[in-house]
């Protein structure tokens, strides 16, 4: 008996199986918001384009409205006047919702971060809940859509329990 | 037993059940189409890894949508806010009881069938006009009012193109008016009706080159800007639901309803030929968004009131004159 120890963001009340299929439906359609703060910005553009083709994957509904988007890409160096901008979008959204910090800058400020700097908020986890990260400085695409997959991954808790995906990465195990 | 299963009630309502299924399934197939088309003409794939060839995608996205939290800002009107999604889908549905599908496939066929569809779909601008004004948004109450503004100034050639075939039948009821296309079409006797119609209709359902209400590089998101979850979800719904009315309607007044080509039926029953016509239609809908950019505003309202309204206002006088002397 006694009371269950919870993992941190772990929610007290499971729905097992509900939980199972909406969480497979949430990882496959995972619709970024249309909001690009620096040079990251370009890639992540390109990463929806022809040539790396995110909707592949169901993530290339990029919506404009906050109210209908469920990720958020902080693409790029987040200055100390963009923080408060970047904090209300991420409030705005609906639950649930996740977030990726692309780039160096987002992740630790990146070549912008020294001392005495006073420009910048040295990375997007001071401000918003980052779940990936994605390293680069910018990140190729690839890189990007590494990222994505990563994310379902987490969302689904491992890739093998992500049935309704066809593409399945070599040599990576999922858990 | 047999008197329950003539009766109009229980046509009714198996109508209804049926309708609500069609529309759903009729959305989640053109979403997924729009996604694929939009990908092929921009040298993408689209989507492609939930399951095959993608077709499973919007189904997932629909799952997701109604997992959403559903947001109502603090400043907004609740009722009209929360009332709205439901509002812009039921006019949608009242299209399908005088679509001819078929010889035998109209649910009700009415003496003035053209006149009600036409109705109805003039109600979905005010429950856009509703949601946009209940948001308390900036975005989507600009959004909106340009809806409004558009949809009057582009009703007004729609229902003119569409006269001049109501007046070459004489009757408003879709069934005659595609018995009447035996032979030959009316997109070959009125074409510039047909094409007047045709853009109208693109202009009616908000969608590209016409999508300035829902401009993104404006507007956020437009008349949906504070929606989310399945209540934005429905707004995508009706529009999708709205295109199939649409080209249904332009497919039995110009494209010969359930009758095959110059009256070469080939084997195949009425609803497959009406059915294929549609998504042809759609599909050149479709086409047309993907290939060209957003007009500006002013641009759009010339159109529609220097253009188009005395070309349909002529045709339709040239129509009657035709008729008349000849």
């Amino acid at each position: 008996m006694g009371t269950q120890k919870l993992e941190p963001g772990e929610p007290v009340i499971k729905f097992a199986l509900l939980d199972d299929v909406l969480n497979l439906a949430r990882a496959n359609s995972l619709w970024p918001m249309t909001f690009g703060l620096a040079c990251c910005a370009i890639e992540m553009m390109a990463a929806g384009a022809s040539r790396f083709d995110l909707d592949r994957f169901g993530a290339g509904v990029f919506r404009p409205s906050p109210r209908q988007s469920d990720l958020m890409i902080v693409a790029g160096t987040i200055s100390k006047k963009m923080g408060p901008a970047i904090q209300m979008l991420w409030d705005q959204m609906p639950n649930p919702k996740w977030c990726i910090a692309m780039g160096n800058c987002a992740i630790s400020g990146g070549p912008f971060e020294y001392d005495g700097q006073y420009a910048i908020i040295p990375g997007a986890d001071l401000i918003v809940p980052v779940d990936i990260y994605v390293p680069g400085c910018p990140p190729r695409p690839e890189g990007l859509i590494q990222g994505f997959l990563a994310l379902e991954d987490k969302i689904t808790k491992g890739e093998s329990r992500n049935l309704l995906r066809r593409f399945r990465r070599h040599g990576e195990s999922g858990s | 037993m047999g008197d329950l299963v003539g009766s109009e009630w229980f046509r009714l309502v198996i109508g209804l059940v049926i309708v609500l299924a069609f529309s759903q399934l009729n959305a989640l197939f053109l979403v997924w189409l729009e996604r694929k088309v939009a990908g092929h003409i921009q040298l993408r794939i689209g989507p492609k890894e939930v399951g095959p060839f993608g077709i499973l995608q919007t189904i997932v996205d629909g799952i997701k949508l109604v997992g959403k939290e559903l947001i109502t800002p603090l400043s907004a009107d609740r009722k009209l806010f929360v009332i709205a999604p439901v509002l812009v889908f039921m006019p949608v549905l009242v299209g399908f009881l005088v679509l001819p599908f078929g010889p035998d496939l109209i649910i009700r066929d009415m003496n003035l069938g053209v006149l009600l569809i036409f109705a109805f779909s003039a109600f979905t601008v005010l429950a856009i006009l509703a949601g946009g004004w209940a948001a308390n948004n900036k975005y989507a109450l600009l959004g909106a009012i340009r809806s409004v503004a558009q949809n009057v100034a582009y009703e007004i050639p729609l229902l003119l193109a569409a006269l001049s075939v109501v007046l070459m039948v004489q009757s408003m009821n879709f069934g005659q008016i595609v018995q009447a296309q035996g032979k030959i079409w009316f997109i070959f006797l009125q074409p510039v009706a047909g094409l007047i119609y045709l853009i109208c209709a693109t202009a009616e359902t908000n969608r590209a080159p016409f999508d300035i209400p829902e401009a993104e590089s404006e507007l956020v998101a437009g008349f949906h800007t504070e929606y989310s979850g399945m209540r934005f979800g429905l707004f995508f719904l009706a529009e999708y639901t709205n295109m199939f009315i649409v080209s249904a309607v332009a497919t039995s007044l110009f494209f010969g309803g359930w009758h095959g080509p110059f009256g070469f039926a080939l084997g195949l029953p009425g609803v497959v030929w009406f059915l294929l016509k549609t998504y042809i239609l759609i599909f050149v809908i479709m086409w047309v968004r993907w290939t060209f950019p957003r007009l500006r505003f002013d641009q759009l309202m010339n159109f529609a009131w220097k253009v188009m309204i005395q070309l349909a206002l002529a045709n339709l006088i040239a129509t009657a004159a035709v008729l008349k002397f000849v």
